[in-house]
């Protein structure tokens, strides 16, 4: 792989770059791969790089319906955090954040994390508590996080109304070293990588079976015919119920849309992500200078990436009241993913029913910030078999047990 | 120079001049004028910058297409950034500025980036700016930030207000060109309930620009009867000023009526998004001229063909003296001809195809303008305009055969359907060969709840090129559309135009095309964000070969124009570099709006105030006006403390818990939610909603009971009363009410139908007011009416009867360990008896306290609070509560999911009370942390605080918590970690603090 | 944004009106129940692509409780049908079946 560097720029300019190869290569299906891997997503092609670079295995394929980075990795809001409550969550999404914070460097591929900082308002006596007791948990979690004062919120975000009328922000919750990356280049960094390792990615190529023989996986099926696998992982948020079904087992989980929107372009005005749960809405500013806009999920099962309008209502309501200025702003485009929502909204990561399957799902609404952590845990899993301190507690037998990760606690209810 | 002309403008009231500035330049326009043409009126072409190299930008488009011509609009409360100039109507007192630049429109050192454009291809921030680490955030982050963006940002609270309108209707027509016109009337005729939206101020679209004739008439004849026509008609409504924004399932679509945007402050909303259900949707939303892809063809004075023609004919204002026209279509040549018609000079109508004959480029022939066949321009010569064009051979390299001085370049690339509100909801393409487009495919159509389609399509946004084809389409589909939404089709006959014979134009993606990397890299595709030629190939040479990556690593298509006007042609410049057909490679995603539309529009009335709806007490104007300091619970406001002259509200919260505990408190209870259950099944559904035996207990009685959710997770509580034999009263937290009636009728209907129970919601049909503290009895019998004694009303019973002449249902409960009587009276009578109440209270030190004096107070009493004992994860068993889950009962909800062995595990972290050393405060949510790191390297804890307050009756920090086995560790000392690190030392001990045994309550 | 017809009070409720349940005709296991029953009472669902019987209230209308067949593939609304059943009505599934010939039928995947 010829790195990527100023100069690097520089020698193509002199040919009008005509020089420069392609990022990853576009082999046809091999016979047979230690590892197949469904889902050439941000975890997809996470649990790939670190086969290759934490465990040495790099006979691998990923295995795209779409295209690499298509799904939910190209089309959220881009936010990256770790001020988790319970301890499974704030691990590995402390983990991602940790990894995000030399990606760039990691891959030679410039992912533009920017740790400009995350809020999460508080705007009821019942968020200050929750939030307290986040930020009292992250501060044995090794989080750095900390509750900030309305004063405090107004400096960090001069554009923000914490008056109110309705909802006056009493305070927040800050992690400085929350951010913002590059969504598209997250998936194309680590899919360069990947291809530079000697992993093949086999973009339009949709699994339509899993082949087993005595309970152990052997191979899927594919559009571009058969392949053979030693092991197989199954990392495709949205449709994981889907393969879930090929390979004859059932999830706990369902799939919903989830919808954002962008406003037209404006000059920098906001340098922190806010997130804002009772009025539900978040916004951050792009690099480019959308608002990017993200609110709730349908209730409903849906495939479509389209989500219901009076959502797009509720959440422009809520950065209105927030953000005044936002309402001489303009919708540029709204547009739906397909989240995978579990029984306690966190993930899993686990074994499967099927020897050598491995499944990694139920992201919900909050996967484009696990992506580094979920593909190193997601990789210990398929290399050792077992899963290690970091998916540990994201098994489905939680279900039976009773031994939910519900991170919506912190939320608190009404009294 | 771009100059008003004297003999031509249709839209335009010369009569009416409107006088507006530009960059603090005073300039006048007509009435009629968009911004665009008035600004071009006055010779001020260069409008704007672009987005990454900062290169001078002129207006290129007459419409919502328009990717250059955006500017910072208004002042103060009205500023607004972004304006498209082409779709703003004039009005006396515009003012503008242009975007994104500095110093000045004239001279931006930003254009530095376009002198080194070289080194910033599509992406290249991909490749660089990694080191050192920080830098990206410090450094690098900030400039690229700083040189995108375009238009500022807001400032102040916008003063215009917005509205939301809703409309059901058979069939609506979203666009009010001809096609459109004549599917409205079809569908009208054909008795359907039909509405029209047109996005300009103008009926009939481009028709009249083109000197179509229909019907033997004018085409401003013939749209001028049409639309008389269907004003007559009762089922018809039409809107112009509206735009189709998003078409969505099931037939909803949004219409954007900009209402007042051209009158601002008249009072009016400014905006009015509309939700319209339609049983079938007709989209004439007619086509956008393309651009044509040719070295410097993003210079101002470079303009679409069709805008060169619409501002000529509309606006009466020409682009340039010397216009040249480069083509691959005949429907070029009907701009050279209005041009010359107009009185203007068109030096040559370069012609990409090798032979040009036919209607139109042979009357232009005839009025003696010069047409070179089988040429392109290589290159276009000026800086912030138009100078000239080096004009070669389409199939060479680009070598000048000749130049031609010029002011203004008229491109007509071909046309491309709008098939925006088409694709929204999923209809599918078709890519036509002919006109090398993609249109409609009817095939594929959106469908609706039926399964069946819900949009059809007419005119040039069905691809329906010709006159006489585009009333036909409108004809049939506003038929077809009657017809599906359950009307009977018209019989009348679509009209005629006269024709106008059309060669066949030619695909032709780039000029000239064997250009060179040289030329390639001058080509613009997006003129906003500097998306060129050499871009795309460049994505697709690095493998970004979806049209997905290429988009998103070039930006082509992400301007504020959405790809409007490059789509296409970047799309074709894609296939042709990965080899592939262009239907191959695909669209992008359509996605709503189809331009812009406001934020307060979307937000509409509900904001400030009425943000959202306000539950009130009926007490709530009282507290309001008696230093009550609010806090929002659900939907209602709450008081957490009255405060008297010059308290804080920490003073004040104790003063209340002081004054309740030895005179005399009220509360109004009224949110607390008052469900009745009753009918012959009651006891028994009872028995399954609480963990409780509630069916044994006696009428007259008070019982306190849990709720737990099918996963055993306590989810609320409460006092329950009964009533009498089948009736049961369940009051429920204030927060649950509405969820727990909820959770009520959903077993009832969903699981056991069969039982004979009815639940009703009553929260709001009672007032009810918490009388607390040992003055509360001396305050009821001085009221007079029923007897409240010990003897007659023990605690955990309730009565009937008149208290003060008020008709009351009183229970003797009490959840600050006082004496305490929660009475309930009709909502009607709440204010009037609170009234009551503080007067007669008077003499025995009556005040009122907020909700936080009565967290307080439970507390002191070592209850339980939803929400904070409890946070959707603790089952009763955590809370020592197991004496409130009925042991004989087979069953309840929760019941199973407790069986479960993490519920049972002896490991779970249990209620105690905690009592730091010092008498200081635990934090609130501060963990118990015990020695050593698990195996991510985090901490051990042991426990949590739940509750923690100062204890103004004990005069020390009182707290609750759950700790790992803590009922069995009581005395022992543990350690608490604060935020910063260090530790609070606390005492396990008993939960109640004051009053153990309970005496105070029950005297 | 969808339209539901309640078949209690026979409007056709926007989505507004109206708030979602999740998937249709599930057992309930209470206390004694093995842990797999248990927990595919619970948790496991079958989230189909295509035909999903599901539960919805018409909460801002009526208040009552109903079924829908949907396909969420399209949005499609095949029918709706009261709450008190323990199945879709064959009639509806008859009629499923001649517009999808593919539907595996009702509880393929249970």
């Amino acid at each position: 792989m010829r790195r990527y560097s100023a100069f690097a720029i520089a020698r193509e300019a002199a040919r009008y770059h005509q020089g420069w190869e392609r990022a990853w290569a576009a082999p046809e299906p091999k016979k047979k791969y230690d590892v197949i891997i469904v889902g050439a997503g941000g975890h997809g092609l996470a649990t790939a790089f670190y086969l290759g670079k934490n465990f040495g295995i790099t006979n691998v394929a990923i295995i795209e319906k779409g295209w690499l980075g298509g799904g939910n990795t190209g089309r959220n809001t881009t936010i990256i955090r770790s001020n988790y409550l319970q301890d499974p969550s704030a691990a590995i999404y402390e983990k991602a954040r940790s990894l995000y914070e030399t990606m760039s460097q990691d891959l030679n591929y410039n992912v533009m994390f920017s740790p400009r900082g995350v809020m999460m308002l508080a705007q009821t006596e019942s968020e200050i508590r929750g939030y307290q007791r986040t930020a009292h948990a992250n501060a044995y979690q090794g989080v750095s996080t900390e509750f900030i004062s309305p004063q405090r919120v107004k400096e960090l975000c001069p554009i923000m109304n914490i008056d109110g009328p309705r909802y006056p922000v009493l305070g927040a919750l800050w992690q400085p070293r929350g951010g913002t990356a590059r969504h598209d280049a997250v998936a194309w960094g680590y899919a360069r990588a990947c291809s530079d390792m000697g992993m093949d990615i086999i973009q339009k190529c949709e699994v339509t079976g899993v082949r087993s023989e005595g309970g152990k996986v052997v191979g899927v099926d594919t559009s571009k015919g058969a392949i053979d696998c030693n092991k197989l992982a199954v990392v495709v948020a949205g449709h994981s119920s889907d393969l879930a079904q090929m390979a004859g087992f059932r999830l706990p989980m369902e799939s919903v849309a989830l919808q954002a929107l962008v406003s037209e372009p404006i000059k920098p005005c906001m340098d922190v992500v806010v997130m804002a749960n009772t009025v539900h809405g978040y916004m951050s500013q792009s690099d480019k200078g959308e608002m990017v806009i993200g609110g709730g999920t349908d209730a409903f099962n849906n495939y479509t990436q389209r989500g219901s309008f009076h959502h797009i209502e509720e959440t422009v309501r809520a950065l209105v009241e927030t953000f005044p200025m936002v309402s001489r702003l303009k919708m540029l485009r709204q547009w739906g993913g397909i989240v995978d929502v579990t029984g306690d909204r966190s993930p899993i990561i686990t074994k499967t029913p099927v020897q050598n399957m491995f499944i990694n799902a139920g992201w919900g609404t909050g996967g484009f910030k696990a992506i580094p952590g979920s593909g190193w845990a997601m990789a210990e899993l398929v290399a050792k078999g077992e899963p290690g301190p970091l998916s540990a507690e994201f098994g489905m037998n939680r279900f039976i047990e009773g031994r939910f990760i519900d991170e919506s606690v912190a939320a608190g209810v009404a009294h | 120079m771009s100059t008003r002309l004297s003999n031509t403008g249709r839209l335009v009231n010369r009569s009416a001049v409107k006088n507006f500035t530009f960059n603090g330049k005073k300039m006048q326009g007509y009435e009629g004028d968009t911004l665009a043409s008035a600004l071009l009126a006055n010779d001020q072409m260069l409008v704007g910058r672009s987005f990454k190299y900062h290169r001078p930008r002129g207006i290129v488009a007459s419409g919502g297409e328009e990717p250059n011509a955006l500017v910072n609009m208004g002042e103060g409360a009205r500023f607004e950034p972004n304006q498209r100039t082409t779709t703003t109507e004039l009005f006396d007192g515009l003012t503008c500025t242009s975007q994104n630049h500095w110093p000045s429109l004239e001279f931006d050192v930003g254009v530095a980036n376009n002198y080194v454009a070289r080194f910033l291809p599509a992406g290249f921030y991909y490749k660089t700016f990694m080191a050192p680490r920080a830098a990206w955030k410090h450094v690098f982050e900030p400039i690229i930030r700083q040189s995108a963006g375009l238009g500022k940002a807001p400032k102040e609270m916008d003063v215009d207000r917005y509205e939301h309108f809703y409309a059901f209707e058979d069939v609506v027509v979203v666009g009010g060109g001809i096609a459109g016109l004549q599917a409205a009337k079809a569908a009208a005729d054909s008795g359907a309930q039909v509405m029209l939206m047109e996005q300009t101020t103008d009926w009939g679209g481009r028709a009249p620009v083109d000197g179509a004739v229909i019907d033997g008439k004018p085409a401003d004849q013939w749209i001028d009867e049409t639309v008389a026509a269907l004003e007559a008609m009762e089922n018809v409504t039409l809107r112009t000023r509206m735009m189709g924004a998003g078409v969505y399932d099931h037939g909803y679509i949004t219409g954007y009526e900009r209402v007042a945007d051209h009158t601002p402050g008249d009072g009016r909303p400014r905006h009015r998004l509309w939700r319209i259900r339609a049983k079938q949707i007709v989209t004439a939303t007619g086509a956008i001229e393309r651009p044509l892809s040719f070295a410097g063809n993003d210079i101002p004075g470079v303009m679409l063909a069709s805008a060169v023609r619409d501002y000529v004919v509309n606006y009466g204002v020409s682009i340039g003296e010397k216009t040249v026209v480069v083509t691959n279509n005949d429907d070029g040549y009907r701009t050279a001809i209005a041009l010359v018609e107009a009185g203007l000079q068109v030096p040559m109508v370069v012609d990409a195809r090798s032979e040009v004959e036919g209607e139109l480029p042979n009357k232009a022939r005839d009025l003696g303008i010069r047409v070179e066949a089988g040429k392109a321009i290589g290159k276009v010569k000026g800086g912030k305009r138009v100078t000239g064009v080096g004009i070669c051979l389409q199939n060479g390299e680009g070598g000048a055969l000749e130049e031609v001085k010029c002011d203004a370049v008229a491109m007509a690339g071909g046309w491309s359907p709008v098939v925006h509100l088409w694709s929204h909801c999923g209809g599918k393409l078709i890519w036509d060969e002919t006109q090398a487009h993609f249109r409609p495919d009817a095939n594929r159509a959106p469908t609706g709840a039926n399964g069946e389609a819900f949009v059809l399509t007419a005119g040039i946004a069905n691809g329906d090129m010709g006159t006489t084809e585009a009333l036909a389409s409108g004809d049939a589909a506003g038929k077809a559309a009657a017809k599906a939404a359950g009307h009977k089709a018209s019989r009348k006959a679509a009209p005629k135009a006269d024709v106008v014979a059309e060669n066949a134009m030619a695909p032709v993606w780039i000029m000239p095309q064997n250009a060179g990397p040289d030329l390639r890299m001058k080509m613009w595709l997006d003129y906003q964000n500097d998306v060129k030629v050499s871009d795309v190939q460049l994505a697709a040479r690095e493998g970004y070969e979806s049209v997905e990556h290429t988009k998103r690593y070039t930006t082509l298509g992400m301007a504020t124009d959405q790809g409007k006007l490059s789509n296409i042609n970047g799309l074709a410049i894609l296939a042709d570099s990965l080899n592939a057909e262009i239907p191959q490679v695909g669209t992008t995603t359509f996605r709503p709006p189809y331009t812009p539309i406001s934020m307060a529009s979307i937000a509409g009335e509900a904001r400030g105030e009425i943000f959202q709806p306000l539950r009130k007490t009926p007490m709530h104007d009282w507290i309001e006006n008696n230093g009550a300091h609010f806090e929002p619970v659900g939907h209602w406001r709450r008081p957490y403390a009255y405060l008297q002259d010059g308290e804080t509200v920490e003073e004040a919260v104790k003063r209340e818990v002081k004054n309740t505990r030895r005179k005399l408190g009220l509360l109004d209870a009224s949110t607390l939610g008052k469900i009745i259950v009753k009918g012959p099944d009651a006891g028994k559904f009872m028995d399954m909603m609480y963990t409780n035996m509630m069916s044994t207990l006696k009428v007259g009685k008070c019982r306190y009971g849990l709720m737990c959710n099918e996963n055993g997770f306590l989810s609320d509580d409460g006092v329950v009363a009964r009533m009498d034999e089948d009736t049961w009263l369940c009051h429920t937290t204030s927060g649950g009410a509405d969820r727990i009636h909820g959770w009520m009728e959903e077993w009832l209907q969903t699981e056991w139908w069969d039982w004979d129970v009815y639940v009703a919601n009553v929260t709001e049909q009672y007032a009810q007011v918490a009388v607390v503290g040992p003055n509360a009895r001396k305050v009821l019998e001085k009221l007079g009416g029923m007897d409240v004694t010990k003897g007659s009303l023990p605690f955990m019973e309730w009565a009937e009867g008149q208290i003060g002449g008020f008709d009351t249902r009183v229970f003797r409960i009490s959840f600050s360990g006082e004496l305490s009587y929660e009475i309930a009276v009709p909502a009607s009578q709440g204010r009037a008896f609170w009234d009551a109440l503080m007067e007669a209270g008077e003499e025995f030190g009556v005040q009122p306290y907020g909700t936080e004096c009565l967290h307080i107070m439970r507390a002191e009493k070592g209850f339980i609070m939803i929400g904070d004992e409890t946070d959707g994860t603790i089952i009763p068993q955590d809370l020592g509560l197991n004496w409130a889950i009925s042991k004989k009962k087979e069953d309840f909800l929760g019941k199973r999911a407790q069986e479960r062995t993490f519920m049972t595990n002896p490991d779970r972290w249990k209620l105690v009370g905690l009592e730091t050393l010092d008498g200081s405060v635990l934090p609130d949510g501060a963990y118990a942390i015990k020695e050593g790191d698990n195996d991510n390297g985090q901490r051990n804890m042991e426990g949590r605080v739940t509750s923690t307050y100062h204890s103004p009756t004990l005069g020390r920090g009182i707290a609750m918590g759950i700790i790992h086995n803590g009922p069995d560790r009581m005395g022992e000392v543990i350690e608490f970690g604060k935020v910063d690190g260090t530790m609070v030392k606390a005492k396990i001990v008993d939960q109640v603090f004051f009053d153990k045994n309970g005496e105070k309550q029950d005297v | 944004m969808l339209i539901l017809e309640c078949p209690y009070c026979g409007v056709a409720a926007e989505e507004t009106e109206l708030a979602a349940g999740g998937e249709a005709h599930l057992t309930r296991f209470g206390p004694g129940s093995s842990d797999d029953d248990f927990e595919t009472y619970m948790f496991m669902r079958e989230n189909p692509k295509g035909v999903n019987f599901e539960r919805w209230r018409h909460a801002n209308g009526c208040g009552k409780w109903f079924h829908a067949a949907r396909c969420t593939m399209t949005l499609e609304v095949f029918g709706t049908y009261s709450a008190q059943t323990y199945e879709p009505p064959a009639d509806l599934i008859k009629a499923i079946k001649k517009k999808r010939p593919d539907w595996p039928g009702y509880g393929a995947h249970k």
